[in-house]
């Protein structure tokens, strides 16, 4: 489980962020080019960083891939209706499936949403998605009541962490 | 229908290879070219060509804002199909609205509300429901269960 708590970030490490937010710079030295921005030196940013990585305020640092150009057209977020008493045991099967790339327990919301359990799952086809949550469903098992997958037809909005309204640097400008 | 890039396969060697990862050292770029064997400038054209065609939608640090102190939620709406795109529209001009999709179920719209603090989030739903005259309808995480994120092209 991912639960921890909030962490302090001082003045640099809040501009580091600032700058980094809509991407590292793609320069041969980018952390160099951070440093010279925000005025630290290259070795205090990487130490930042390494930090940062650290406590989990990065959660990692590379590509995130738009998972339609990548193949993964489908994208089932299968909600499902788990018994309370059970949901933590569940939780950690169901998240450490590798076809699992999010796994929320979030609150019901009767009568309209009787879903207290999110499972992300990505498949290259529908089809692919259904043979995943079946095989989900054989995990739960009778743990639940009723469940669904309800699929993205569009993306309307997809952006990154923004901090206030300071946009960060376009790294490649 | 939406016409996407062809990936060429060193692209799908990059994604495969920095879903995370990317090192943090004076010359990164260089590391991982070697990695591939390939030189740094192909690297960072590849890089740059991805972000510019959508194959990748950000290269860079990944943020926890709830490690920040920011809040996130997961909210949906019931929108009639004849005011969807204005809806959207409604939605999307809130800065805090990180990712939206459009969802095949009477809850028909997704989105994710990210704001600094905690106190924010019901800022925007109250705005987004004065503005649309719809309920929405607010589920945060009470629990995240720990994945392992890797999604092989």
């Amino acid at each position: 489980m991912q639960n921890s708590p909030v962490q302090k970030i001082d003045s640099f490490d809040r501009k580091i962020i600032q700058a980094t937010q809509s991407g590292l710079p793609i320069v041969s030295r980018p952390y160099d080019a951070i440093a010279t921005e925000v005025g630290l030196n290259p070795d205090e940013v990487k130490t930042r960083f390494t930090k940062m990585l650290e406590t989990g305020v990065i959660r990692r640092i590379g590509v995130i891939p738009n998972h339609y150009v990548i193949g993964y057209s489908s994208n089932g977020m299968s909600v499902w209706d788990i018994k309370d008493e059970l949901i933590d045991e569940i939780g950690e099967q169901v998240g450490a499936l590798d076809y699992v790339t999010h796994c929320y327990q979030r609150p019901r919301h009767l009568p309209d949403w009787p879903y207290n359990f999110f499972a992300m799952v990505h498949g290259k086809s529908r089809d692919e998605v259904e043979t995943k949550v079946r095989e989900i469903a054989a995990i739960i098992d009778n743990a639940a009541n009723s469940h669904d997958i309800l699929y993205s037809t569009k993306i309307l909005k997809k952006t990154g962490l923004r901090l206030g309204n300071i946009e960060g640097k376009k790294c490649s400008d | 229908m939406t016409v996407y890039p062809k990936l060429e396969t060193i692209d799908r060697q990059i994604i495969n290879l920095l879903q995370g990862g990317f090192p943090i050292c004076d010359e990164p770029y260089k590391e991982v070219a070697s990695w591939l064997s390939i030189s740094e400038e192909h690297l960072m054209a590849r890089i740059n060509a991805m972000l510019k065609n959508h194959a990748v939608s950000r290269f860079g640090p990944l943020f926890n804002s709830e490690r920040l102190g920011g809040a996130v939620t997961l909210a949906a709406m019931a929108v009639p199909d004849h005011e969807f795109e204005q809806v959207t529209s409604v939605v999307n001009a809130h800065h805090q609205i990180a990712h939206n999709y459009a969802r095949n179920h009477k809850l028909n719209m997704w989105f994710v509300i990210s704001t600094e603090n905690p106190e924010q989030i019901n800022e925007v739903i109250k705005s987004i429901e004065a503005k649309t005259g719809l309920e929405v309808i607010n589920v945060p995480k009470q629990k995240e269960f720990f994945i392992g994120l890797k999604l092989e092209v």
